[in-house]
C-alpha cells in the first residue's frame, strides 16, 4: 500500500548532506559525538507509489521505510561504537567494529544515492540521458540500449546479494559497470552515477524469482539528470 | 589423458506438500523456492559442469578456472538446498521435535541446551550480511560441533560437516515476513527436522 503524504521536492534532504540542527555544543571526547555525524533517513522526493508500476508501493515503503531505516540506526550504532574504541585505544574494537560500518554505513550511502538515481515519468523518470553523460556512454558502449545491455547481463550475474554501478574512474574520467557485493559502496577509485539494487527485497513482493523482469522495467524509472550532475 | 564424462543433477522431490511446513512457511514460498529457485540451480550447475567437462577434455585451464564460480554458486545452492528440504518436515512427520541420542548429548554438553544452541543458530542467521546461510556443522578435527555461516551458496566443505542448515537468502521468507526476519528465524524451528540432523551426526 502507498502512502498518501505528498513529497515535496525541494525539501529533498540527502543523508550526506544534511545537517540536522543542535543547540547544544558536545565535548569533543563525549562518546555521542556530534550530532552532525548522525545519520537520518533521506525523504523521498516522490510517493511511494510514483514508481509503479515498475516499483511497486508496497516494496518502496517497506525498502525505504524499514531496510534503509535500519541502517541508517545500525549504522549510528556501529559509529558510537567505533569512536569510543578509538577513543579508548581498544584497536581490536575498533577493527571488529569495521564490517558493520562497512555494511549499514555502506547500506545508507547506497539506498541514498538510489533513491535519488529513480525519478517518476512525471518527474523524468526513464528520459534518456543528454550532455557529456550522452557523450561518453556513446563512446564507451555505443548506444545507451547496449549500456542497459551490458548493465543488466552485470545484475543478473550477481551471485548472492549486491548491486550494479555505473561508475566513473576518477583518474580518467573514463565509465565502467561495476557490480559491488552486498552494501560495499562505491568508494576509492570510482564514484558512483547510477545504481541499482540487486538485493531480494528491491523486487520479490512484486517480482518473485523474476528478477530479470524487475531489471527490464526498473529503466523506466531511472532517474537520468540525476546521474549526469554526478559526472565529473 | 582421461576424458570425463557425467550424469546430470536433477531437482530432488520434496517428503512433503508444499504447504505442509505451515504456518512456519508458506506453501507459496516452498513452491517458488523449490520449483523456481532450486530448479535454476540444478539448470545453471548442470550447464556449468558441462563446460567445465568439455574445458577439462580440451586442457583449457583458463576456461576451468573461469568456470569455477558458477560451479561453487550453482553448485552450492543444489546441495544447500538439498540438505535444507531434508532437514525441514511438516509436524506430523517430526518437524520440531527436540533432538535425542548422541547428537542431543553434544549439543548439551557444547552449548548447554536446546534452547542455547537455537539462540545461537539464530543470532549468527541475524548477523549475516547479505545472503547466505547459517549450519550447525560437525568439525571433523574434534569431532566436536558447532555453529557457521557462510555466505551466498557457499557449501559446507572440507573441515566441517553440514548437520542442519537455515537458508537466510531474502527469497526464503520475504513473502511471508518482508523485512521480519527475526520472526521467520524463530518460527523455522517448528518444523526442523532433528532426525536429519543426528542421522548426518553419526554419518560425519
Amino acid at each position: 500500500m502507498s502512502t498518501t503524504m505528498l513529497r515535496n521536492s525541494t525539501l529533498l534532504r540527502s543523508a550526506l548532506r544534511s545537517a540536522v540542527p543542535t543547540t547544544t555544543r558536545v565535548a569533543a571526547f563525549s562518546s555521542s559525538a556530534p550530532i552532525k555525524a548522525q545519520a537520518t533517513l533521506p525523504d523521498l522526493p516522490y510517493d511511494y507509489g510514483a514508481l509503479e508500476p515498475a516499483i511497486s508501493g508496497q516494496i518502496m515503503e517497506l525498502h525505504h521505510s524499514k531496510h534503509h531505516q535500519t541502517y541508517v540506526t545500525n549504522y549510528n550504532a556501529a559509529r558510537t561504537k567505533m569512536a569510543d574504541a578509538l577513543q579508548s585505544g581498544d584497536i581490536a574494537t575498533a577493527i571488529a567494529t569495521q564490517p558493520a560500518i562497512n555494511f549499514n554505513g555502506g547500506g545508507n550511502i547506497n539506498h541514498t544515492l538510489f533513491w535519488e538515481n529513480l525519478a517518476p515519468k512525471s518527474q523524468g523518470g526513464g528520459e534518456p540521458p543528454s550532455g557529456p553523460l550522452a557523450k561518453s556512454i556513446d563512446d564507451h558502449y555505443g548506444s545507451l540500449e547496449k549500456l542497459k545491455e551490458v548493465f543488466n547481463t552485470q545484475l543478473a550475474g550477481i551471485q548472492g546479494s549486491g548491486w550494479c554501478w555505473l561508475v566513473q574512474d576518477n583518474e580518467t574520467g573514463a565509465l565502467q559497470v561495476k557490480t559491488y557485493a552486498n552494501q560495499d559502496p562505491v568508494v576509492g577509485r570510482w564514484h558512483p552515477l547510477l545504481g541499482v539494487d540487486a538485493w531480494e527485497h528491491a523486487y520479490y513482493l512484486q517480482y518473485e524469482n523474476k528478477k530479470v523482469e524487475y531489471f527490464k522495467n526498473i529503466w523506466s524509472v531511472i532517474n537520468w539528470k540525476t546521474a549526469e550532475k554526478r559526472m565529473k | 589423458s582421461t576424458t570425463f564424462v557425467r550424469t546430470k543433477v536433477t531437482l530432488p522431490d520434496l517428503k512433503y506438500d508444499y504447504a505442509a511446513l505451515e504456518p512456519a512457511i508458506s506453501g507459496k514460498i516452498m513452491e517458488l523456492h523449490h520449483s523456481k529457485h532450486h530448479q535454476t540451480y540444478v539448470n545453471s550447475y548442470n550447464d556449468a559442469a558441462d563446460k567445465l567437462s568439455a574445458a577439462s577434455n580440451t586442457g583449457d585451464v583458463v576456461a576451468q578456472i573461469a568456470l569455477q564460480p558458477l560451479i561453487n554458486f550453482h553448485g552450492g545452492g543444489h546441495i544447500n538446498h538439498t540438505l535444507f528440504w531434508e532437514n525441514l518436515a511438516p509436524k506430523n512427520s517430526g518437524g520440531g521435535a527436540p533432538p535425542s541420542g548422541e547428537l542431543s548429548k553434544q549439543i548439551d554438553s557444547t552449548f548447554g541446551s536446546l534452547e542455547e544452541v537455537k539462540k545461537k543458530f539464530n543470532t549468527a542467521l541475524a548477523g549475516i550480511q547479505g545472503s547466505g546461510w547459517a549450519w550447525l556443522v560437525k568439525d571433523t578435527q574434534t569431532g566436536g560441533i558447532g555453529i557457521k555461516t557462510y555466505a551466498n551458496q557457499d557449501p559446507v566443505v572440507g573441515q566441517f560437516k553440514p548437520l542442519l542448515g537455515v537458508d537466510a537468502w531474502e527469497h526464503a521468507y520475504y513473502l511471508q515476513y518482508n523485512n521480519r526476519k527475526a520472526e521467520y528465524f524463530t518460527a523455522i524451528w517448528d518444523v526442523i527436522n532433528w532426525k536429519a540432523a543426528e542421522e548426518r551426526f553419526a554419518k560425519a
